[in-house]
């Protein structure tokens, strides 16, 4: 598998920023930021990663699927997460969630028909004092309305063309 | 100003660099006492660091508020294995946000903290375990590292002694589970986030085994202030055996949410009226989470105490990560109840069976009760399959679930008499997590 330059420079830089011969510690770091570039964690990119740490594929997809952000079928464009956990419940995540299927059509982990949204609901992001937050991709919005969030949902289609 | 106003009843000394231009830049970190905790480290023994510490008071600020100092006594300094600092930077507890505003305003108070830790403990590696949604973080955080590398601050050989010294960030990938240590541990190897079995604890056999110092952001964020004001000057902050500052997260029905430095001790219903410009829309206080969702949520009547680690021991609560939730007189316990467990539920690591299943099946309990298909045995049900998590799992995320569960059943017991008595629900489409 060809990497990107960028991304070739980032693989090269984190088997270094581990002790020599614990090359395996790159591999959930590898597989983000490479996610983050690919779409998803494809099987080729799962034999390039235990290549370069030196284990096995099987042992890479074993950890790969424990974690939420990692995910082997491509999400939309823009992925937004809102997140319902406590604080955001209290201060009205919920009603965003359900605002944001019924407007979109679609529902948990799952993209509208183009590809360009797709929605998650999501586990406290670290936002909580901000409450309602939500995630677009790596951004966060604070304190989003109903209103704000029709505003950016509208954007990113009009981003898109 | 970073996310909200600062409160003038705050004490701000781990904080106090947020509102600065360019808070961010070593220029401005050196510009206001930066990097003069570790000039003043350098010329002690690590023994009389850790004096220092223990004189403090400073308890971590994680979660279970370990004595920071007694802690960095634990690791072996004269083993012959190389010795890393870690810092858990998962920040995943629900209600909690201020590592976040640490490194993202003061990475250099951090990494100050860390270089301490490596100089006692003898480590000449530090790596920073940042949650992955934190994208942001790592770059505030790498570039920090840069600086602090370009103005030698790390590197080989420090300031002219033999001390060395090299930091790097590392991503986890969505896990609340791997900000508990071991697992942590576990997952910065390159695995899936399982606990280990304990002893040995990280200080022995941490990361790769070998002596690990690993500390929350605000615990090590708070080291350099704890040198450079002294022990017991930093200790008279607070209240004894509770150290200094810390960031209280205030979320839910307040006036004024947002990220709050007070000193140990300070009282809950002045955060909660003070800081919090009191309950939103005129309503009345229901109750509080101190310090993050696995804590026993306290009813209004029993928040008349100050903020510290002994008074909520006290209280059958704790202050957890600072994670502060303010609940008013309509929120819906049995809903919150719900919203807690389908997330421990959802975090379990499926490692040990009393956590695996009981989430599993008080997340069913308390969602046949949301629907109002509750049956009149669930209250007990409930209760029981709760305390019978206690102290039976692996890690302490079985007892994270279980606790508030136990504390909601018990002391709003009449409002799940109230969804028994009211019967079925029209059902609201209630994530079923894949
Ligand atoms: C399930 C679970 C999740 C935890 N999550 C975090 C976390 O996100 N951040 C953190 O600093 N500590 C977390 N802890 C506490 C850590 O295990 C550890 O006690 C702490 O990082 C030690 O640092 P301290 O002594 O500075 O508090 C968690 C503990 C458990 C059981
Ligand atoms: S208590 Fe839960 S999270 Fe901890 S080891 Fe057991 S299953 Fe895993
Ligand atoms: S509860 Fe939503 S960001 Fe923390």
């Amino acid at each position: 598998m060809t990497l990107s330059p960028a991304l070739e420079a980032k693989f090269q830089k984190l088997l270094t920023n581990y002790p020599e011969g614990r090359q395996r510690s790159a591999m959930i770091p590898m597989l983000l930021f490479a996610q983050d570039e690919i779409g998803s964690v494809t099987p080729e990119l799962i034999q390039e990663v235990a290549k370069r740490i030196g284990t096995q594929p099987l042992q890479v997809e074993e950890v790969m699927t424990y974690y939420s952000m990692l995910h082997a079928k491509p999400w939309g464009k823009y992925h937004v997460q809102i997140c319902t956990n406590v604080s955001c419940m209290l201060t009205g995540g919920e009603q965003l969630w359900e605002h944001a299927c019924e407007k979109l059509g679609i529902g948990h982990r799952q993209a509208t028909p183009d590809g360009l949204i797709s929605l998650e609901e999501v586990e406290c992001i670290g936002a909580c004092s901000w409450a309602p937050a939500i995630q677009v991709n790596y951004d966060f919005h604070h304190k989003v309305t109903p209103e704000k969030l029709d505003q950016l949902l509208d954007s990113l289609r009009t981003h898109a063309v | 100003m970073p996310y909200n106003e600062p409160h003038p009843a705050e004490v701000r000394i781990i904080s106090k660099r947020f509102g600065l231009p360019n808070s961010a830049s070593i220029d401005t970190y050196l510009a206001n006492e930066g990097y003069q905790a570790l000039d003043k480290a350098l010329g002690m023994t690590p023994d009389a660091i850790i004096d220092e510490l223990k004189v403090s008071n400073l308890r971590g600020r994680g979660g279970a508020g370990f004595p920071t100092g007694l802690k960095w006594s634990f690791v072996p300094r004269t083993s012959p294995k190389p010795k890393y600092v870690m810092v858990n930077a998962d920040e995943s507890e629900p209600g909690t946000c201020k590592d976040r505003l640490l490194m993202e305003f003061d990475p250099h108070q951090l990494l100050e903290g860390m270089m301490i830790g490596a100089y006692v403990i003898g480590a000449q590696r530090g790596y920073i375990y940042i949650r992955g949604e934190y994208r942001y973080l790592i770059e505030i955080m790498d570039r920090a590292i840069e600086e602090a590398y370009a103005r030698g601050y790390l590197g080989d050989k420090l300031h002219g002694t033999d001390f060395t010294f090299h930091v790097r960030t590392h991503t986890g990938a969505g896990a609340y589970e791997c900000g508990e240590e071991s697992a942590l541990l576990e997952s910065f190897e390159g695995k899936r986030g399982i606990p280990r079995i304990r002893p040995p604890f990280p200080a022995v056999a941490g990361a790769y085994a070998s002596p690990t110092l690993l500390n929350n952001v605000e615990t090590f964020s708070s080291v350099p202030a704890v040198l450079r004001m002294g022990g017991p000057a930093y200790a008279e902050l607070g209240v004894p055996r509770n150290g200094g500052t810390r960031m209280l997260c205030l979320s839910g029905h307040v006036n004024t949410p947002g990220v709050y430095e007070v000193p140990l001790g300070f009282p809950m219903m002045r955060v909660v009226n003070e800081l919090g410009g009191g309950m939103r829309a005129g309503k009345k206080l229901k109750a509080v989470v101190p310090g993050g969702s696995s804590c026993p949520l306290l009813k209004a009547e029993e928040c008349d105490i100050p903020m510290d680690y002994d008074s909520l021991a006290k209280a059958k609560s704790m202050l957890g990560s600072g994670g502060m939730i303010v609940m008013d007189e309509d929120t819906d316990m049995v809903r919150v109840a719900l919203r807690i467990m389908r997330f421990y539920q959802h975090e379990s690591c499926g490692w040990c069976i009393p956590c695996r299943e009981g989430t599993t099946w008080l997340k069913k309990l308390l969602t046949r009760f949301v629907d109002g298909m509750g049956q009149p045995n669930d209250i007990v049900m409930i209760g029981d399959l709760a305390k019978n998590m206690l102290g039976r799992t692996f890690c302490p995320l079985g007892d994270a679930a279980a606790m508030p569960t136990i504390a909601i059943i018990e002391k709003f017991r009449d409002e799940f008499e109230a969804y028994l008595a009211d019967g079925p629900k029209p059902r609201r489409e209630e994530l079923v997590y894949a």
